[in-house]
């Protein structure tokens, strides 16, 4: 008797869960075929206004927008593209594993990271800079931030360039994701929020923020923009290719207004192909 | 009635007493709520514009918190389903009479169960980009149902076993004696009862099961819940506290329907039963615990209704 | 093989484990018992506290929970816990979430152990006037103590484990160094291995040790 009851319970829940999951991935493989025809995934940051931000009208941000010309010069139009998340410590691999084709994800161009992809571009030139509340106007100089309270994202370069040689002395809180380092920031727990300037400036951007904060203009590093792709990949002189007519055709300079324009945030003019400054 | 063993009934003082008691705990507790209103208010976090999103509007939801819940149950399911009898299985091997079945299963078992999931999950990232041609979509989840299922099924066979040596030795030997064999005993004796008795046990680890769905999101990019926030707030100008509350509710409810099923359920069993003496408190079982069975976080979770 | 290792304070890290580890366990044993007794004492809105206590801390996330103690209490209220360092800050933090935490499955744990005392020791107790909290401290507690061993040891092995979470607030413990050692090292799956093999060798003992003391300890009825 008890056996059955508690057999009978339980195939219930495992049908349930069985039909449960079914249907997820019944609801994928529909997503995947929809398109039809041949698709390139494009790896992006979901969690970064200005550059890669998921929103309910789709993705935006000007990571997004390079993304979508240069797929269009590779032939792909937009409902083509599969876009897909790659955190900052998950891109190289995905790129060696062959997940996406292509990364355009604030993926700065270092040497340690071209002994395992290989980079198109640089298609930006970002500095890492710090983001302060509108009336704070303290900081001048890298040197100022030793006795400020910083925030940024665990496991950041911008965090180990503070901690390395920026401001040694600097108080440094590290938090999972820019948007709760906002939070302390607008709550003046924080003084300022380092990272890309770039990045910083998707932040000041957003609608939510006008007017509350601004750049503090310190260039304190370079950053070099690239596309990500997998090392020896023949997309290195397409994308290359695309980049260069993005420039020209002045679609660069409409990208670049369009998402960092209300920030005020003085972007360096479109870099050489293959011109990294460090 | 368990509680009202340790004080006796309440006279006129002592009811007095109380509600002074009542009263100022309300007081210290109201000053808490205040506190934490205030700070809260002062610096905006209250601010209309940090809740509307999620509380008035649609989008988010569609966007970024349903699609997250979906893949939590998703992996949720799949990882109870595998693990339950994956668990029940290690549990009855680890009681087995030949020791080449025996020890396998305690060295498997306790290995699993000493590890973090997180670890477990990585390790199974990387087992399947490197051995497997799973597509890079499902990846995830097959690494954090992997994950979660080497883990729980490990406590859930320590859950199972310490439930069937729980059992009265009369049971075994009842059974014995009307010459069912070793098989029978276990599926048609033991097990039901040990499963009846251990099923709070059991669901604490399913609500386990369900929170660490949570992990594989901060560390493999897998969609879920608690990773639906980061891209949810960044859109919606750092509203994280907001965002976190509001996932933080949606786990309790989930989870909350989840024990409240299972003391449904658990009614139900103990209702049925003509007391054989086989219903028993978890803590009773704490005492046959060798290395310490029960498992990771549910750890006798519930207290026994039973009080003889 | 394992040269990745070099430049890498490994024992640092799974220290600051340790402490972590220690620390809540200390702290999550005595708030765990007192809202054990809430729960079982005659002041009905101390019961509703605790059982609402423990039904909600113990469904949500334990990441959380760890974020709402840093970004909420410290981020946002300005509580500091008595430094201005964010590392300080923020491992104290961890310690107070893991506390929070781990109550919870403390609290019922000790409530199970107070339901295998049997009856006839707290009518004897009370036979004698002793009050609850008497009655509570003197007779009860002491043996439910002794029959939760076990159970106990398993809170704290998922305690253990469960300090990777303090991770997610920057607190530099085992877990916070495998990430940054996956970022910049290749050998991924020799570094788990090194990790996952660090928490063996925390873990099993303790659940070998204190299973024998539960043993030692339990009240043979």
């Amino acid at each position: 008797m008890k056996l059955r009851k508690v057999t009978a319970v339980s195939a219930v829940v495992l049908a349930l869960a069985v039909s449960a999951t079914a249907c997820g991935s019944d609801d994928k493989k529909d997503e995947g075929s929809s398109g039809g025809g041949k698709k390139i995934a494009i790896g992006i940051k979901y969690d970064q206004p200005g550059l890669g931000q998921k929103t309910p009208q789709g993705y935006s941000g000007f990571d997004v927008d390079v993304a979508k010309y240069v797929a269009k010069k590779l032939g792909y139009n937009e409902d083509q593209i599969e876009w897909k998340e790659s955190k900052s410590a998950d891109r190289e691999t995905m790129l060696q594993r062959g997940d996406v084709e292509f990364i355009a994800a604030t993926y700065s161009i270092t040497p340690e990271r071209e002994k395992k992809v290989d980079f198109a571009g640089p298609y930006l030139l970002a500095h890492q800079d710090v983001l302060v509340r509108a009336d704070d106007t303290s900081i001048k100089s890298p040197a100022d931030l030793n006795s400020k309270k910083l925030c940024s994202v665990t496991g950041s370069t911008s965090a180990q360039n503070i901690k390395d040689t920026l401001a040694p002395k600097a108080n440094l809180l590290k938090y999972p994701t820019y948007s709760a380092c906002l939070t302390g920031l607008q709550n003046k727990a924080i003084d300022a929020l380092t990272t890309d300037d770039s990045i910083l400036a998707g932040y000041a951007a957003q609608d939510q923020f006008k007017g509350k904060f601004k750049l503090g203009g310190l260039k304190m590093t370079n950053e070099n923009y690239g596309i990500g792709v997998k090392k020896g990949s023949d997309l290195k002189a397409k994308i290359n290719k695309a980049l260069e007519e993005m420039v020209s055709d002045g679609s660069w300079q409409k990208a670049v207004d369009a998402n960092f324009g209300p920030a005020n945030y003085k972007n360096d003019p479109a870099p050489k192909i293959g011109d990294i400054k460090s | 009635m368990s509680a009202s063993v340790l004080y006796d009934a309440q006279g006129p003082r002592a009811k007095r007493r109380n509600v002074v008691y009542s009263i100022v705990f309300l007081l210290a507790l109201a000053a808490l709520v205040w506190w934490v209103y205030r700070g809260l208010h002062d610096k905006g976090q209250l601010d209309w514009a940090k809740w509307k999103p999620l509380l008035a509007g649609s989008e988010s939801w569609t966007t970024y918190i349903l699609p997250g819940l979906k893949n939590t149950l998703i992996a949720a399911a799949l990882s109870m389903v595998i693990a339950l009898p994956l668990g029940a299985f290690f549990g009855i091997a680890r009681l087995s009479d030949h020791v080449w079945v025996r020890v396998p299963a305690t060295v498997v078992v306790e290995f699993f169960r000493a590890i973090p999931v997180l670890i477990l999950m990585i390790f199974g990232n990387a087992l399947f980009a490197q051995y497997t041609d799973v597509s890079s979509d499902d990846r995830p989840l097959y690494a954090v149902v992997t994950g979660l299922v080497l883990y729980n099924a490990s406590v859930l066979a320590e859950i199972v076993r310490a439930g069937i040596l729980a059992l009265p030795k009369g049971q075994t030997e009842a059974a014995q004696a009307i010459g069912l064999r070793k098989t029978q005993v276990m599926t048609s004796i033991l097990l039901p009862q040990a499963v009846t008795a251990m099923l709070p046990a059991i669901v604490s680890q399913l609500v386990v099961i369900v929170k660490d769905t949570a992990l594989g999101g901060a560390i493999l990019t897998f969609p879920e819940l608690l990773a639906s926030v980061g891209p949810m707030s960044s859109y919606y100008g750092a509203n994280t506290i907001a965002c976190f509350t509001v996932v933080a509710v949606i786990y309790v409810v989930l989870n909350f329907a989840l024990t409240s099923f299972a003391s449904w359920l658990e009614r139900r069993l103990r209702r049925g039963k003509k007391s054989t003496g086989a219903v028993l408190a978890p803590a009773a079982v704490a005492g046959t615990q060798a290395t310490g069975a029960g498992g990771g976080d549910m750890a006798g979770g519930y207290a026994g209704k039973t009080h003889t | 093989m394992f040269d990745f290792l070099s430049g890498y304070d490994l024992l640092g890290a799974f220290w600051v484990t340790v402490q972590l580890t220690l620390l809540s366990a200390a702290g999550s044993l005595v708030w765990g018992t007192l809202l054990a007794g809430m729960r079982v004492g005659p002041v009905p809105l101390m019961r509703g506290f605790g059982t609402a206590y423990v039904n909600i801390v113990r469904n949500i996330p334990l990441t959380v929970i760890i974020l709402f103690t840093s970004l909420g209490l410290n981020q946002t209220l300005g509580v500091n816990l008595g430094s201005q360092n964010f590392d300080t800050i923020n491992f104290r933090f961890a310690v107070l979430g893991l506390i929070a935490y781990t109550s919870a499955f403390v609290c019922e744990a000790i409530r199970s152990g107070i339901n295998t005392v049997p009856v006839g020791q707290a009518e004897a107790a009370r036979a004698l006037g002793l009050s609850f909290t008497q009655v509570l401290t003197l007779v009860v507690l002491p043996q439910a103590f002794r029959s939760v061993v076990g159970p106990l040891t398993n809170v704290l092995i998922a305690l253990t484990k469960n300090t990777t979470v303090a991770a997610a607030i920057g607190v530099a413990e085992a877990a916070f160094l495998m990430k940054s050692m996956i970022e910049n090292e290749a050998q991924l799956l020799a570094i788990s291995a090194v990790f996952a093999f660090g928490f063996v060798c925390l873990t099993l003992p303790t659940g070998l040790i204190l299973g024998w003391v539960g043993k030692k300890v339990a009240v043979k009825r």
